[in-house]
Protein backbone atom coordinates (compact mmCIF):
# COMPACT_ATOMS: atom_id res chain seq x y z
CA UNK A 1 0.00 0.00 0.00
CA UNK A 2 1.16 3.50 -0.78
CA UNK A 3 1.21 5.92 2.11
CA UNK A 4 2.59 9.35 2.77
CA UNK A 5 6.01 8.99 4.41
CA UNK A 6 6.18 10.09 8.04
CA UNK A 7 8.90 12.62 7.19
CA UNK A 8 6.47 14.46 4.88
CA UNK A 9 3.73 14.26 7.49
CA UNK A 10 5.97 15.79 10.15
CA UNK A 11 6.94 18.59 7.81
CA UNK A 12 3.31 19.25 6.83
CA UNK A 13 2.48 19.64 10.53
CA UNK A 14 5.51 21.84 11.19
CA UNK A 15 4.57 24.13 8.30
CA UNK A 16 0.96 24.30 9.49
CA UNK A 17 2.02 25.39 12.96
CA UNK A 18 3.34 28.50 11.21
CA UNK A 19 0.10 28.77 9.21
CA UNK A 20 1.77 27.60 5.97
CA UNK A 21 1.07 24.82 3.46
CA UNK A 22 3.31 23.21 0.83
CA UNK A 23 1.42 24.81 -2.05
CA UNK A 24 1.37 28.26 -0.46
CA UNK A 25 -2.32 28.25 0.45
CA UNK A 26 -3.78 29.55 3.70
CA UNK A 27 -5.33 26.87 5.96
CA UNK A 28 -8.88 27.89 5.03
CA UNK A 29 -8.22 28.36 1.31
CA UNK A 30 -9.45 26.00 -1.44
CA UNK A 31 -7.43 25.13 -4.53
CA UNK A 32 -8.78 26.42 -7.81
CA UNK A 33 -12.18 24.91 -8.62
CA UNK A 34 -13.28 24.40 -12.20
CA UNK A 35 -16.77 23.19 -13.00
CA UNK A 36 -17.83 22.04 -16.43
CA UNK A 37 -21.32 20.79 -17.23
CA UNK A 38 -22.63 18.73 -20.13
CA UNK A 39 -19.64 16.43 -20.35
CA UNK A 40 -21.54 13.26 -21.20
CA UNK A 41 -24.13 13.20 -23.98
CA UNK A 42 -26.30 10.28 -22.95
CA UNK A 43 -26.74 11.36 -19.37
CA UNK A 44 -29.71 13.55 -18.44
CA UNK A 45 -27.21 15.81 -16.74
CA UNK A 46 -23.49 15.68 -16.11
CA UNK A 47 -20.58 17.60 -14.69
CA UNK A 48 -16.85 17.45 -14.30
CA UNK A 49 -15.38 19.11 -11.23
CA UNK A 50 -11.72 19.72 -10.63
CA UNK A 51 -10.33 20.96 -7.36
CA UNK A 52 -6.63 21.36 -8.04
CA UNK A 53 -5.63 17.98 -9.43
CA UNK A 54 -8.56 16.15 -7.91
CA UNK A 55 -11.19 15.35 -10.50
CA UNK A 56 -14.63 13.74 -10.42
CA UNK A 57 -17.29 13.03 -13.02
CA UNK A 58 -20.94 13.03 -12.04
CA UNK A 59 -23.81 11.86 -14.21
CA UNK A 60 -27.57 12.01 -13.67
CA UNK A 61 -29.80 9.29 -15.06
CA UNK A 62 -33.52 9.10 -14.48
CA UNK A 63 -35.98 6.26 -14.53
CA UNK A 64 -39.67 5.76 -13.87
CA UNK A 65 -40.64 3.31 -11.18
CA UNK A 66 -42.98 2.62 -8.32
CA UNK A 67 -42.82 4.96 -5.33
CA UNK A 68 -41.99 3.71 -1.85
CA UNK A 69 -45.13 2.80 0.08
CA UNK A 70 -44.47 5.49 2.71
CA UNK A 71 -44.23 8.27 0.11
CA UNK A 72 -46.69 7.40 -2.70
CA UNK A 73 -46.58 10.87 -4.23
CA UNK A 74 -42.85 11.58 -4.12
CA UNK A 75 -39.99 10.78 -6.43
CA UNK A 76 -36.80 9.09 -5.28
CA UNK A 77 -33.09 9.68 -5.40
CA UNK A 78 -30.14 7.34 -5.27
CA UNK A 79 -26.54 8.41 -4.92
CA UNK A 80 -23.66 6.04 -5.55
CA UNK A 81 -19.95 6.73 -5.73
CA UNK A 82 -17.28 4.58 -7.26
CA UNK A 83 -13.57 5.10 -6.73
CA UNK A 84 -12.27 4.00 -10.11
CA UNK A 85 -9.03 2.09 -10.21
CA UNK A 86 -7.82 4.39 -12.97
CA UNK A 87 -7.84 7.35 -10.61
CA UNK A 88 -5.26 6.19 -8.09
CA UNK A 89 -2.78 3.35 -7.58
CA UNK A 90 -4.39 2.93 -4.17
CA UNK A 91 -7.85 1.95 -5.31
CA UNK A 92 -8.68 -1.69 -5.64
CA UNK A 93 -11.44 -3.34 -7.61
CA UNK A 94 -14.14 -5.55 -6.26
CA UNK A 95 -16.95 -4.81 -3.87
CA UNK A 96 -17.39 -1.13 -2.98
CA UNK A 97 -15.35 -0.33 0.10
CA UNK A 98 -16.33 1.94 2.93
CA UNK A 99 -14.81 5.09 1.40
CA UNK A 100 -17.04 5.00 -1.66
CA UNK A 101 -20.12 4.11 0.39
CA UNK A 102 -19.40 7.05 2.68
CA UNK A 103 -19.05 9.52 -0.20
CA UNK A 104 -22.38 8.35 -1.63
CA UNK A 105 -24.16 8.62 1.69
CA UNK A 106 -22.71 11.98 2.71
CA UNK A 107 -23.60 13.53 -0.67
CA UNK A 108 -27.05 11.93 -0.51
CA UNK A 109 -27.81 13.41 2.89
CA UNK A 110 -26.51 16.86 1.94
CA UNK A 111 -29.01 17.00 -0.93
CA UNK A 112 -31.91 15.19 0.73
CA UNK A 113 -31.85 16.96 4.10
CA UNK A 114 -31.57 20.43 2.59
CA UNK A 115 -34.67 19.63 0.48
CA UNK A 116 -32.74 20.73 -2.59
CA UNK A 117 -34.85 18.52 -4.87
CA UNK A 118 -38.62 18.94 -4.60
CA UNK A 119 -39.55 15.27 -4.81
CA UNK A 120 -43.29 15.98 -4.80
CA UNK A 121 -42.89 17.43 -8.30
CA UNK A 122 -41.34 14.16 -9.53
CA UNK A 123 -44.58 12.23 -9.16
CA UNK A 124 -46.21 11.13 -12.42
CA UNK A 125 -49.12 9.10 -11.06
CA UNK A 126 -49.72 8.91 -7.33
CA UNK A 127 -48.92 5.52 -5.87
CA UNK A 128 -47.96 4.10 -9.26
CA UNK A 129 -45.30 6.03 -11.12
CA UNK A 130 -42.64 8.42 -9.96
CA UNK A 131 -39.26 9.55 -11.24
CA UNK A 132 -36.12 8.25 -9.60
CA UNK A 133 -33.04 10.43 -9.93
CA UNK A 134 -29.79 8.48 -10.00
CA UNK A 135 -26.70 10.50 -9.13
CA UNK A 136 -23.58 8.51 -9.98
CA UNK A 137 -20.19 9.81 -8.96
CA UNK A 138 -16.89 8.56 -10.35
CA UNK A 139 -13.38 9.58 -9.34
CA UNK A 140 -11.03 10.37 -12.23
CA UNK A 141 -8.02 11.55 -10.25
CA UNK A 142 -7.56 11.50 -6.49
CA UNK A 143 -5.44 14.26 -5.04
CA UNK A 144 -7.38 14.63 -1.82
CA UNK A 145 -10.79 16.03 -0.86
CA UNK A 146 -12.87 13.76 -3.09
CA UNK A 147 -15.75 14.28 -0.64
CA UNK A 148 -16.19 17.98 -1.37
CA UNK A 149 -15.52 17.51 -5.10
CA UNK A 150 -18.24 14.86 -5.23
CA UNK A 151 -20.72 17.16 -3.48
CA UNK A 152 -20.05 20.06 -5.84
CA UNK A 153 -20.18 17.71 -8.85
CA UNK A 154 -23.58 16.37 -7.81
CA UNK A 155 -25.02 19.90 -7.54
CA UNK A 156 -23.56 20.96 -10.88
CA UNK A 157 -24.92 17.85 -12.62
CA UNK A 158 -28.36 18.28 -11.05
CA UNK A 159 -28.50 21.89 -12.19
CA UNK A 160 -27.56 20.84 -15.71
CA UNK A 161 -30.04 17.94 -15.93
CA UNK A 162 -33.16 17.95 -18.09
CA UNK A 163 -36.03 15.51 -17.55
CA UNK A 164 -36.38 13.04 -20.46
CA UNK A 165 -39.65 12.67 -22.36
CA UNK A 166 -42.04 10.08 -21.06
CA UNK A 167 -44.58 8.24 -23.18
CA UNK A 168 -47.54 7.78 -20.84
CA UNK A 169 -49.45 5.46 -23.18
CA UNK A 170 -46.59 3.05 -23.64
CA UNK A 171 -45.26 3.67 -20.15
CA UNK A 172 -41.80 4.16 -21.55
CA UNK A 173 -39.11 6.74 -21.01
CA UNK A 174 -37.87 8.11 -24.33
CA UNK A 175 -34.22 8.27 -23.40
CA UNK A 176 -32.18 10.60 -25.52
CA UNK A 177 -35.15 12.92 -26.04
CA UNK A 178 -35.01 15.53 -23.34
CA UNK A 179 -37.76 17.97 -22.41
CA UNK A 180 -36.94 21.59 -21.70
CA UNK A 181 -37.73 21.04 -18.03
CA UNK A 182 -34.94 21.01 -15.52
CA UNK A 183 -35.26 19.21 -12.21
CA UNK A 184 -37.37 20.93 -9.51
CA UNK A 185 -34.52 22.41 -7.49
CA UNK A 186 -34.48 24.89 -4.61
CA UNK A 187 -32.69 28.21 -4.96
CA UNK A 188 -30.08 27.78 -2.29
CA UNK A 189 -27.50 25.15 -3.22
CA UNK A 190 -26.36 22.72 -0.51
CA UNK A 191 -22.57 22.70 -0.41
CA UNK A 192 -20.50 20.08 1.40
CA UNK A 193 -17.48 21.52 3.17
CA UNK A 194 -15.07 19.27 5.01
CA UNK A 195 -12.74 20.64 7.66
CA UNK A 196 -9.76 18.44 8.56
CA UNK A 197 -7.67 18.34 11.70
CA UNK A 198 -3.97 17.90 10.99
CA UNK A 199 -1.76 17.87 14.07
CA UNK A 200 -3.57 20.43 16.19
CA UNK A 201 -4.49 22.70 13.28
CA UNK A 202 -7.63 22.88 11.13
CA UNK A 203 -7.64 23.15 7.33
CA UNK A 204 -9.90 22.76 4.31
CA UNK A 205 -9.42 21.12 0.91
CA UNK A 206 -6.43 18.89 1.73
CA UNK A 207 -4.14 17.48 -0.92
CA UNK A 208 -3.73 13.69 -0.83
CA UNK A 209 -0.68 14.04 1.44
CA UNK A 210 -2.43 16.39 3.84
CA UNK A 211 -5.50 14.13 3.94
CA UNK A 212 -3.24 11.16 4.72
CA UNK A 213 -1.82 12.78 7.83
CA UNK A 214 -5.12 14.19 9.08
CA UNK A 215 -6.67 12.45 12.05
CA UNK A 216 -10.20 13.86 12.24
CA UNK A 217 -12.62 15.59 9.92
CA UNK A 218 -16.12 17.00 9.87
CA UNK A 219 -18.17 17.29 6.68
CA UNK A 220 -20.94 19.89 6.86
CA UNK A 221 -23.71 20.35 4.31
CA UNK A 222 -24.81 23.99 4.31
CA UNK A 223 -27.27 25.97 2.18
CA UNK A 224 -28.55 29.52 2.71
CA UNK A 225 -26.32 29.64 5.79
CA UNK A 226 -28.30 26.82 7.43
CA UNK A 227 -26.63 23.51 8.25
CA UNK A 228 -28.58 20.49 7.06
CA UNK A 229 -26.16 17.59 7.38
CA UNK A 230 -23.01 16.76 9.23
CA UNK A 231 -20.73 13.83 9.78
CA UNK A 232 -17.56 13.46 11.76
CA UNK A 233 -14.98 11.06 10.40
CA UNK A 234 -11.81 9.38 11.60
CA UNK A 235 -10.20 8.32 14.81
CA UNK A 236 -9.28 11.49 16.74
CA UNK A 237 -11.59 13.46 19.00
CA UNK A 238 -12.27 17.19 18.92
CA UNK A 239 -12.77 19.63 21.77
CA UNK A 240 -15.96 21.71 21.86
CA UNK A 241 -13.77 24.74 21.18
CA UNK A 242 -12.40 23.13 18.01
CA UNK A 243 -15.91 22.15 16.97
CA UNK A 244 -17.08 25.74 17.29
CA UNK A 245 -14.04 26.93 15.34
CA UNK A 246 -14.93 24.47 12.57
CA UNK A 247 -18.42 25.96 12.36
CA UNK A 248 -16.89 29.41 11.93
CA UNK A 249 -14.57 28.17 9.15
CA UNK A 250 -17.50 26.49 7.41
CA UNK A 251 -19.56 29.68 7.41
CA UNK A 252 -16.62 31.65 6.01
CA UNK A 253 -15.71 29.15 3.29
CA UNK A 254 -19.37 28.65 2.39
CA UNK A 255 -19.83 32.34 1.51
CA UNK A 256 -16.89 32.04 -0.84
CA UNK A 257 -17.90 28.79 -2.56
CA UNK A 258 -21.58 29.67 -2.72
CA UNK A 259 -21.01 32.65 -5.00
CA UNK A 260 -19.11 30.37 -7.40
CA UNK A 261 -21.53 27.45 -7.41
CA UNK A 262 -24.73 29.48 -7.57
CA UNK A 263 -23.68 30.79 -10.95
CA UNK A 264 -23.54 27.42 -12.70
CA UNK B 1 -33.73 27.92 25.15
CA UNK B 2 -35.62 25.40 27.27
CA UNK B 3 -39.29 26.22 27.04
CA UNK B 4 -41.65 24.71 29.56
CA UNK B 5 -44.70 24.77 27.31
CA UNK B 6 -43.36 22.50 24.54
CA UNK B 7 -45.25 19.18 24.47
CA UNK B 8 -43.35 16.04 23.49
CA UNK B 9 -45.41 13.10 22.20
CA UNK B 10 -44.51 10.94 25.22
CA UNK B 11 -44.82 13.76 27.74
CA UNK B 12 -41.13 14.05 28.59
CA UNK B 13 -39.47 17.35 29.45
CA UNK B 14 -37.35 18.75 26.64
CA UNK B 15 -34.11 17.86 28.43
CA UNK B 16 -35.34 14.53 29.79
CA UNK B 17 -34.04 11.25 28.44
CA UNK B 18 -36.10 8.08 28.31
CA UNK B 19 -35.59 5.51 31.06
CA UNK B 20 -32.09 4.17 30.67
CA UNK B 21 -31.04 0.69 31.62
CA UNK B 22 -27.49 -0.56 31.39
CA UNK B 23 -26.31 -4.03 32.27
CA UNK B 24 -22.87 -5.52 31.91
CA UNK B 25 -22.15 -9.20 31.32
CA UNK B 26 -25.02 -10.67 29.37
CA UNK B 27 -23.26 -12.87 26.79
CA UNK B 28 -21.33 -15.49 28.74
CA UNK B 29 -19.27 -16.60 25.73
CA UNK B 30 -17.90 -13.12 25.04
CA UNK B 31 -14.83 -11.57 26.63
CA UNK B 32 -17.01 -8.62 27.49
CA UNK B 33 -20.65 -7.73 26.89
CA UNK B 34 -23.32 -5.23 27.77
CA UNK B 35 -26.89 -4.17 27.14
CA UNK B 36 -27.89 -0.52 26.93
CA UNK B 37 -31.37 0.84 26.35
CA UNK B 38 -33.07 4.17 25.90
CA UNK B 39 -36.73 3.25 26.55
CA UNK B 40 -37.77 0.87 23.77
CA UNK B 41 -34.44 1.06 21.95
CA UNK B 42 -32.36 -1.89 23.05
CA UNK B 43 -28.77 -2.54 22.00
CA UNK B 44 -26.57 -5.48 22.92
CA UNK B 45 -22.81 -5.44 22.40
CA UNK B 46 -20.28 -8.27 22.72
CA UNK B 47 -16.51 -7.99 22.58
CA UNK B 48 -14.16 -10.72 21.44
CA UNK B 49 -10.44 -10.10 21.79
CA UNK B 50 -7.81 -8.77 21.67
CA UNK B 51 -7.07 -11.80 19.51
CA UNK B 52 -4.94 -12.73 16.49
CA UNK B 53 -5.81 -10.76 13.37
CA UNK B 54 -6.62 -12.89 10.34
CA UNK B 55 -5.69 -12.60 7.54
CA UNK B 56 -2.17 -11.85 8.64
CA UNK B 57 -1.64 -9.10 6.07
CA UNK B 58 -4.33 -7.04 7.82
CA UNK B 59 -2.21 -6.84 10.96
CA UNK B 60 -0.90 -3.45 11.97
CA UNK B 61 2.51 -3.72 13.59
CA UNK B 62 2.15 -0.34 15.29
CA UNK B 63 -1.25 -0.56 16.89
CA UNK B 64 -4.15 -2.86 17.42
CA UNK B 65 -7.30 -2.76 15.33
CA UNK B 66 -10.79 -2.00 16.58
CA UNK B 67 -13.44 -3.61 14.41
CA UNK B 68 -17.10 -2.80 15.02
CA UNK B 69 -20.12 -4.35 13.44
CA UNK B 70 -23.53 -2.72 13.84
CA UNK B 71 -26.54 -4.78 12.89
CA UNK B 72 -30.28 -4.43 13.29
CA UNK B 73 -32.27 -7.61 13.75
CA UNK B 74 -34.75 -8.02 10.92
CA UNK B 75 -37.72 -7.75 13.27
CA UNK B 76 -36.40 -4.85 15.34
CA UNK B 77 -38.54 -2.37 13.38
CA UNK B 78 -42.10 -2.40 12.03
CA UNK B 79 -41.08 -2.95 8.37
CA UNK B 80 -38.83 -6.00 8.25
CA UNK B 81 -35.17 -5.25 7.44
CA UNK B 82 -33.44 -7.55 4.99
CA UNK B 83 -30.82 -9.44 7.01
CA UNK B 84 -27.17 -8.74 6.26
CA UNK B 85 -25.08 -5.61 5.87
CA UNK B 86 -26.49 -2.51 4.15
CA UNK B 87 -24.92 0.82 3.23
CA UNK B 88 -26.48 2.31 6.34
CA UNK B 89 -25.16 -0.38 8.67
CA UNK B 90 -21.69 -0.19 7.09
CA UNK B 91 -21.60 3.52 7.80
CA UNK B 92 -22.82 3.19 11.38
CA UNK B 93 -20.25 0.43 12.02
CA UNK B 94 -17.46 2.75 10.90
CA UNK B 95 -18.86 5.73 12.81
CA UNK B 96 -18.96 3.55 15.91
CA UNK B 97 -15.29 2.60 15.46
CA UNK B 98 -14.37 6.27 15.13
CA UNK B 99 -16.46 7.16 18.18
CA UNK B 100 -14.65 4.58 20.33
CA UNK B 101 -11.09 4.71 18.98
CA UNK B 102 -10.03 7.89 20.82
CA UNK B 103 -10.46 6.13 24.18
CA UNK B 104 -9.18 2.63 23.32
CA UNK B 105 -5.43 2.26 23.85
CA UNK B 106 -4.77 0.50 20.57
CA UNK B 107 -1.00 0.86 20.98
CA UNK B 108 -1.17 -1.65 23.83
CA UNK B 109 -2.01 -4.55 21.55
CA UNK B 110 -0.20 -4.20 18.22
CA UNK B 111 -1.04 -6.75 15.48
CA UNK B 112 -4.12 -7.85 17.48
CA UNK B 113 -7.76 -7.14 16.78
CA UNK B 114 -10.74 -6.45 19.03
CA UNK B 115 -14.10 -7.32 17.55
CA UNK B 116 -17.19 -5.49 18.79
CA UNK B 117 -20.51 -6.91 17.66
CA UNK B 118 -23.49 -4.62 18.21
CA UNK B 119 -27.02 -5.81 17.65
CA UNK B 120 -30.18 -3.79 17.92
CA UNK B 121 -32.87 -6.03 19.37
CA UNK B 122 -35.65 -3.47 19.32
CA UNK B 123 -35.62 -0.01 17.78
CA UNK B 124 -37.34 3.25 18.54
CA UNK B 125 -34.74 5.75 17.24
CA UNK B 126 -31.30 6.58 18.70
CA UNK B 127 -30.08 3.06 17.91
CA UNK B 128 -26.52 4.11 17.06
CA UNK B 129 -26.23 6.00 20.35
CA UNK B 130 -27.49 3.01 22.34
CA UNK B 131 -25.07 0.82 20.37
CA UNK B 132 -22.07 3.03 21.14
CA UNK B 133 -22.97 3.18 24.84
CA UNK B 134 -23.31 -0.61 24.99
CA UNK B 135 -20.03 -1.06 23.08
CA UNK B 136 -18.10 1.21 25.47
CA UNK B 137 -19.40 -0.83 28.41
CA UNK B 138 -18.61 -4.15 26.74
CA UNK B 139 -15.05 -3.02 25.96
CA UNK B 140 -14.52 -2.00 29.58
CA UNK B 141 -16.01 -5.29 30.75
CA UNK B 142 -13.62 -7.20 28.50
CA UNK B 143 -10.70 -5.42 30.16
CA UNK B 144 -9.53 -3.86 26.90
CA UNK B 145 -7.15 -1.04 27.89
CA UNK B 146 -9.07 2.24 27.76
CA UNK B 147 -8.40 5.81 28.79
CA UNK B 148 -12.04 6.38 29.54
CA UNK B 149 -15.60 5.51 28.54
CA UNK B 150 -17.58 7.34 25.89
CA UNK B 151 -21.27 8.26 26.13
CA UNK B 152 -23.61 8.93 23.26
CA UNK B 153 -26.95 10.71 22.98
CA UNK B 154 -29.17 12.09 20.23
CA UNK B 155 -30.23 15.71 20.34
CA UNK B 156 -33.21 16.75 18.24
CA UNK B 157 -34.60 20.01 17.01
CA UNK B 158 -38.37 19.78 16.59
CA UNK B 159 -39.58 22.85 14.76
CA UNK B 160 -37.51 25.39 16.77
CA UNK B 161 -37.22 23.47 20.03
CA UNK B 162 -34.13 21.49 21.06
CA UNK B 163 -34.88 18.20 22.83
CA UNK B 164 -32.82 15.33 24.22
CA UNK B 165 -33.05 11.65 23.20
CA UNK B 166 -35.35 11.40 20.17
CA UNK B 167 -38.02 8.76 19.67
CA UNK B 168 -39.23 7.64 16.23
CA UNK B 169 -42.32 9.82 16.40
CA UNK B 170 -40.09 12.85 16.97
CA UNK B 171 -37.66 11.86 14.22
CA UNK B 172 -40.62 12.08 11.84
CA UNK B 173 -41.73 15.49 13.18
CA UNK B 174 -43.25 17.53 10.37
CA UNK B 175 -44.64 20.71 11.95
CA UNK B 176 -42.82 23.99 11.46
CA UNK B 177 -39.18 23.49 10.59
CA UNK B 178 -39.50 19.72 10.91
CA UNK B 179 -37.01 17.49 12.69
CA UNK B 180 -33.26 17.73 12.93
CA UNK B 181 -31.48 14.69 14.34
CA UNK B 182 -28.03 15.11 15.87
CA UNK B 183 -26.31 12.16 17.52
CA UNK B 184 -23.26 13.14 19.61
CA UNK B 185 -20.65 11.09 21.45
CA UNK B 186 -18.46 12.61 24.17
CA UNK B 187 -15.75 11.44 26.54
CA UNK B 188 -16.36 12.41 30.18
CA UNK B 189 -13.73 15.16 29.85
CA UNK B 190 -15.63 16.80 27.00
CA UNK B 191 -13.85 15.54 23.89
CA UNK B 192 -16.19 15.07 20.94
CA UNK B 193 -15.59 11.70 19.28
CA UNK B 194 -18.63 11.52 17.03
CA UNK B 195 -21.24 13.81 15.55
CA UNK B 196 -23.73 13.47 12.74
CA UNK B 197 -26.58 15.72 11.68
CA UNK B 198 -29.64 15.48 9.46
CA UNK B 199 -32.10 18.31 9.12
CA UNK B 200 -31.84 22.08 9.25
CA UNK B 201 -30.16 24.15 11.92
CA UNK B 202 -28.24 27.39 12.22
CA UNK B 203 -24.63 27.29 13.43
CA UNK B 204 -25.69 29.21 16.56
CA UNK B 205 -28.33 26.66 17.57
CA UNK B 206 -25.95 23.83 16.80
CA UNK B 207 -23.60 25.24 19.43
CA UNK B 208 -26.49 25.14 21.92
CA UNK B 209 -27.19 21.53 20.94
CA UNK B 210 -23.58 20.64 21.78
CA UNK B 211 -24.06 22.00 25.31
CA UNK B 212 -27.25 19.96 25.78
CA UNK B 213 -25.41 16.86 24.56
CA UNK B 214 -22.58 17.50 27.04
CA UNK B 215 -25.05 17.57 29.93
CA UNK B 216 -26.94 14.46 28.82
CA UNK B 217 -23.78 12.43 28.16
CA UNK B 218 -22.51 13.32 31.64
CA UNK B 219 -25.69 11.72 33.05
CA UNK B 220 -25.25 8.66 30.84
CA UNK B 221 -21.65 8.34 31.99
CA UNK B 222 -22.77 8.04 35.62
CA UNK B 223 -25.22 5.27 34.67
CA UNK B 224 -22.51 3.44 32.72
CA UNK B 225 -20.10 3.67 35.67
CA UNK B 226 -22.76 2.30 38.01
CA UNK B 227 -23.42 -0.62 35.67
CA UNK B 228 -19.72 -1.50 35.63
CA UNK B 229 -19.56 -1.46 39.42
CA UNK B 230 -22.43 -3.94 39.61
CA UNK B 231 -20.60 -6.67 37.70
CA UNK B 232 -20.69 -9.96 39.49
CA UNK B 233 -23.01 -8.83 42.26
CA UNK B 234 -26.67 -8.12 42.51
Amino acid sequence: MIITPRINGDRIKRYLSEGKRFDGRKPDEFREITIETGVSKNAEGSARVKIGETEVLVGIKMAVGEPYPDSPDAGNMMVTAELLQLSSPRFEGGRPGFDSVEIGRVVDRGIRESKYIDFSKLCIEKGKKVWTVFIDIYSINDDGNLLDAAGIGAIAALKHAKIPKYDEKEGKVLFGELTKDGLPLAKGVPIAITVYKVGDKLLVDPTREEEDVSEARITTGISDGVISSMQKGMEKSLSVEEFNKILDIVERVWKDLNSKIEKI
Amino acid sequence: MVTKTFKRPDGRKVDEMRKITAKVGIVPNADGSAMFSFGDTIAVAAVYGPKMMHPQHSQNAEKGTLRCQYNMLSFSVTDRIRPGPSRRSMEISKITEWALEPVVMLKDFPTQVVDVHINILQANASTRCAGINAAALALAHAGVPMKNLVSSVSIGKLDKQLVVDLIKEEEDWEEGEGATDMPFTFTPDGQLTHVQLDGKITPKQLKEAVELARKATAEIYEIQKKALKEIGGK
